[in-house]
C-alpha cells in the first residue's frame, strides 16, 4: 500500500438475499461465482473488487445501472455490510470497527452525497447542512454557524432559512454537498450526485465540484453512469460491469486502450474524438524562450507564469528543450549565460494531424504541456491536459448517448 | 367427529386468570377508572359555554374554516339543549382515555414492527384477530375480569382500536424514503437518533391518520360499552332502545354523531398536513417568508 492511498479495497464481494453462510458457500464455489450465487437464489452485486484510492484524487466509478457501483461505495462506510473482502481506511480495517468507531468514521472522515439529495424535508436548509455536526453533538449555535459557512462555499449563503422543497434540483444538491462539506471530511462519497439534474445544471455542478476540489483537495469517490461526466471530472476512472471491476485507469488510458470489447463499446461514444486532431485542440504556446535569452530573464518569466518549465526555441523554430526553474536558478547562480545549458528533454511532441485518441494518454505526464509541431518540426502550439479532457467530453456529448 | 371443546378450554383458562391474577385486573380497573374520572373532571370544570368556546377555538386553529367553527358552536349548543351535555362529556372522557392508551400501546409496537420484519410478521395475525373478532366476544370476558361499568368498555375499545395505531405507524415509518434514512446513518447517527430525528417526524402524517382512526373506532364502541353498563351517550342509547323510547335513542345517537364529526375533522387535519419543524404553524411561516416561489437556478459560482 503506497503512502498516499486513503482507501484500499481488497477482494470485496457482496451477496444480497442469502444468509451469510449460504453466501460464503456460494462464493467459495470456485469457477463461476455469479452462477453459483444465482443458483442459490441470491444476487452477486459486487464480485471480488480490488482497488486503491489515492489521497486527493477524484476517483470515478462508472458503469451501467445495476453494475454494483452503489453497493461498492456503501461498503466503504459499511452502510452495506460486505459479504467477503476488506476495506482499509487509512491503515485501519473498517470491517473490524466497533459501532462507536464506525459512527465516528462516518461522522468525521467520510461525507456522503446522494442521488436524490436525501435532504430532510422537515428541517431548514441550514439545519440540513448542520446535520452531521448535530450528530457529533456540537452546540446549536456553532453548528448553524458552520453550516452557514458550508452553504456559502456552495453559493447558497442567505438561503439557510428556506426549506428544501422550495429549492430546484441543482440547489438541493448543493445543500447535499454543503451537508457533506460541513463536517470537513477527508473523503467524499458521491453516488450519482448529478444524475437527477438536467444537462445544463449538471454541467454547472461539475464545474463547481472541480472548483471546490481545486480548493479543498478532498479524496472523492464519484459514481456515475455517464461517460462524459467521468471523462470531464475524473482523475482516474474505474469501469464496472456485473459487479466486477473491468478496467481502472485515467480517462485517456481507457479511451486509448479499452480493456475489452465492453469498455470499447462503452467508450465508442467518444469515437468522434478520432476526427479531433492535435491541431484542432491546441492553443498557442503561452511561454517560450529563444536560445539567445538570458537565464535570469527567463527565470523571471517562468516565476511569473507559475508554469513548470519553458519551451526553448532555436532560430528555426525547432524545440531545443525545456528550461526548468531548477536549472535556470542554478545557471543564474553560477553565472552561466547560455540557455542551452539549462534545458532538459522532459516533454513530448505530436504532429498537428495526430487524432486526439492517439495522443491523449501522453498529456499530463510532463512538467510542460504536450507540444504540437508542424511538418517542419516547428513548434506551433501546446495542448494542456484539461483541454484534452474538455475536448473529449464535448465531442462525446454531441454524439447520441450510449446505454 | 368428536366435539373439540375449544370453548371449555378458554372458559377454564379465563377462570384460572380471574382466580390467580385477580388483583392485577383490579389494579388495572382502578387505574382506568381514575383516569376517566380525572379526564371527566377536567372537561366538566369549565361552564358548558366556555368549553364550547374552547372547542370552537380548537376547530378554528386546526381545520381553519368558518363553517367548521359555526358547526361546532351550533352542534354543541344543541347537545346542551338536549340535556345530554354531561353524558357527552362522559363519553368524550372515555374516548380520550381509550384513544390515549391505544396510541401509547400501538405506536411503539408499530415502531418495532417497522424496524423488524420478524416482529411485523408476528404482530400481523394478532392484529387481524383483534380487529375481526366480533366485539361482543371480548366484551364478555372484559366484564368477567373488570366487572360491569365503564372499565370493560374502555378495555374492549382499546383492544379494538390498537390495530390501526400499529398499522399506520408501521406504514408511516416504512414509507420514509430509504435514502433519507441512509443519509442519517451516513452522517453517523445512532439508530434511535434516526428514529427520533428522521423516521418519526416524517411518519407523523401517517401516525396521525392512525390516531384519527383510533378515535373514530373508540367512538363507535361507546354504544357497545353502554351495553355493559358504561355511563354516557352509550347508556342513553341503550336505555332508549331497550325501553323502546325512540326519541331518547335518537337524541343520544345525534350527540354521538356530533362528537364524531368534531373529533374526525379536528384530528384528520394532522394526517394530511405536511409536517415541518414543530412549533411554528404553517401560516406564520408563510407570513415570515420573504419569497414564496421556488427561485430559479442561480448562476453557478
Ligand atoms: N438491498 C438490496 N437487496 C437486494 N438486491 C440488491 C440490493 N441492493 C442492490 N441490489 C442488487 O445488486 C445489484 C447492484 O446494485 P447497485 O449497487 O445498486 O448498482 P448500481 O448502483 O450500479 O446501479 C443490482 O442487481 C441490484 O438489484
Ligand atoms: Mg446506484
Amino acid at each position: 500500500m503506497s503512502a498516499t492511498s486513503v482507501i484500499e479495497v481488497r477482494n470485496l464481494s457482496k451477496v444480497f438475499d442469502l444468509s451469510p453462510d449460504q453466501a460464503r458457500k456460494a462464493l467459495d464455489a470456485g469457477e463461476d461465482r455469479a452462477q453459483a450465487v444465482r443458483e442459490a437464489g441470491g444476487v452477486l452485486a459486487v464480485n471480488n473488487a480490488s482497488f486503491t484510492v489515492e489521497s486527493g484524487e477524484l476517483f470515478v466509478i462508472m458503469g451501467l445501472s445495476g453494475s454494483g457501483k452503489s453497493t461498492v461505495i456503501r461498503m466503504i462506510n459499511r452502510l452495506v455490510e460486505p459479504t467477503a473482502g476488506e476495506v482499509i481506511y487509512d491503515g485501519t480495517d473498517i470491517g473490524g470497527m466497533a459501532p462507536q468507531q464506525l459512527r465516528e468514521l462516518r461522522n468525521k472522515r467520510i461525507g456522503m452525497v446522494f442521488q436524490h439529495f436525501a435532504l430532510f424535508p422537515h428541517r431548514t436548509v441550514r439545519e440540513n447542512a448542520a446535520y452531521g455536526l448535530k450528530t457529533r453533538g456540537i452546540s446549536r449555535r456553532e453548528r448553524l454557524e458552520r453550516a452557514d459557512q458550508a452553504l456559502e462555499q456552495v453559493g447558497l449563503s442567505h438561503r439557510g432559512d428556506a426549506y428544501p422543497d422550495e429549492f430546484s434540483g441543482g440547489m438541493k444538491q448543493r445543500v447535499g454537498l454543503a451537508r457533506a462539506l460541513a463536517t470537513d471530511p477527508d473523503v467524499l462519497i458521491m453516488d450519482e450526485p448529478f444524475s437527477a439534474l438536467d444537462p445544463l445544471i449538471r454541467r454547472a455542478m461539475q464545474e463547481q465540484l472541480l472548483e471546490l476540489q481545486e480548493k479543498f483537495r478532498k479524496t472523492i469517490l464519484f459514481v456515475t453512469h455517464d461517460l462524459n461526466e467521468a471523462m470531464r471530472i475524473g482523475d482516474r476512472i474505474m469501469v464496472m460491469k456485473d459487479g466486477e471491476v473491468i478496467q481502472l485507469g485515467t480517462g485517456q488510458e481507457i479511451i486509448s486502450h479499452p480493456a475489452n470489447d465492453y469498455v470499447e463499446d462503452f467508450v465508442s461514444d467518444v469515437d468522434r474524438t478520432r476526427s479531433l486532431t492535435a491541431g484542432a485542440v491546441m492553443q498557442s504556446p503561452w511561454l517560450t524562450a529563444s536560445v539567445d535569452d538570458q537565464p535570469p530573464k527567463v527565470l523571471a518569466w517562468l516565476n511569473k507564469s507559475r508554469g513548470g518549465g519553458v519551451y526553448v526555441i532555436d532560430g528555426e523554430g525547432h524545440i531545443v528543450g525545456v528550461a526548468t526553474g531548477e536549472r535556470l536558478s542554478e545557471a543564474a547562480a553560477s553565472g552561466k549565460t547560455d540557455l542551452r545549458d539549462c534545458v532538459v528533454d522532459d516533454f513530448m511532441t505530436v504532429s498537428d494531424e495526430t487524432p486526439i485518441n492517439e495522443f491523449c494518454h501522453l498529456t499530463g505526464g510532463h512538467i510542460v504541456p504536450l507540444a504540437v509541431v508542424d511538418g517542419d518540426k516547428q513548434l506551433i502550439g501546446v495542448v494542456p491536459r484539461a483541454k484534452v479532457l474538455h475536448a473529449i467530453a464535448t465531442a462525446a456529448e454531441e454524439t447520441p448517448q450510449h446505454a | 367427529m368428536p366435539r373439540i371443546p375449544v370453548g371449555d378450554g378458554i372458559e377454564s383458562g379465563l377462570q384460572w386468570l380471574v382466580d390467580h391474577v385477580g388483583a392485577f385486573f383490579e389494579a388495572i380497573s382502578a387505574i382506568l377508572l381514575f383516569c376517566v374520572n380525572v379526564m371527566y373532571q377536567v372537561l366538566a370544570s369549565p361552564p358548558e359555554f366556555v368549553l364550547i368556546a374552547i372547542l370552537a377555538l380548537i376547530a378554528a386553529a386546526t381545520v381553519r374554516s368558518i363553517g367548521m367553527v359555526v358547526f361546532t358552536v351550533l352542534a354543541f349548543v344543541l347537545v346542551v339543549g338536549m340535556q345530554l351535555w354531561t353524558e357527552t362529556l362522559q363519553t368524550l372522557a372515555v374516548v380520550t382515555v381509550a384513544a390515549v392508551i391505544s396510541v401509547l400501546i400501538g405506536v411503539p409496537i408499530g415502531i418495532l414492527a417497522a424496524n423488524s420484519s420478524r416482529t411485523s410478521r408476528a404482530v400481523r395475525p394478532i392484529l387481524d384477530f383483534m380487529q375481526t373478532l366480533p366485539v361482543f366476544v371480548y366484551l364478555v370476558p372484559a366484564v368477567f375480569f373488570f366487572g360491569i361499568g365503564v372499565v370493560p368498555g374502555i378495555v374492549a375499545t382499546t383492544v379494538f382500536a390498537i390495530p390501526p395505531a400499529v398499522r399506520l405507524t408501521e406504514l408511516g415509518i416504512r414509507q420514509v424514503d430509504s435514502e433519507m434514512v441512509e443519509a442519517a446513518h451516513a452522517f453517523g447517527a445512532r439508530r434511535n437518533q434516526v428514529l427520533r430525528e428522521v423516521q418519526l417526524p416524517l411518519a407523523v402524517p401517517s401516525i396521525m391518520a392512525g390516531v384519527n382512526q383510533v378515535i373514530m373506532l373508540a367512538l363507535s364502541m361507546v354504544v357497545v360499552a353502554g351495553l355493559v353498563g358504561a355511563e354516557g351517550l352509550g347508556g342513553i342509547v341503550v336505555n332508549g332502545v331497550t325501553q323502546l323510547n325512540i326519541g331518547v335513542a335518537f337524541e343520544g345517537g345525534i350527540a354521538v354523531v356530533i362528537l364524531a364529526i368534531f373529533l374526525d375533522r379536528v384530528t384528520s387535519v394532522f394526517g394530511t398536513r405536511r409536517q415541518r419543524s414543530p412549533g411554528i404553524p404553517e401560516w406564520i411561516r408563510g407570513l415570515l417568508r420573504r419569497d414564496e416561489t421556488p427561485s430559479s437556478e442561480p448562476a453557478p459560482v
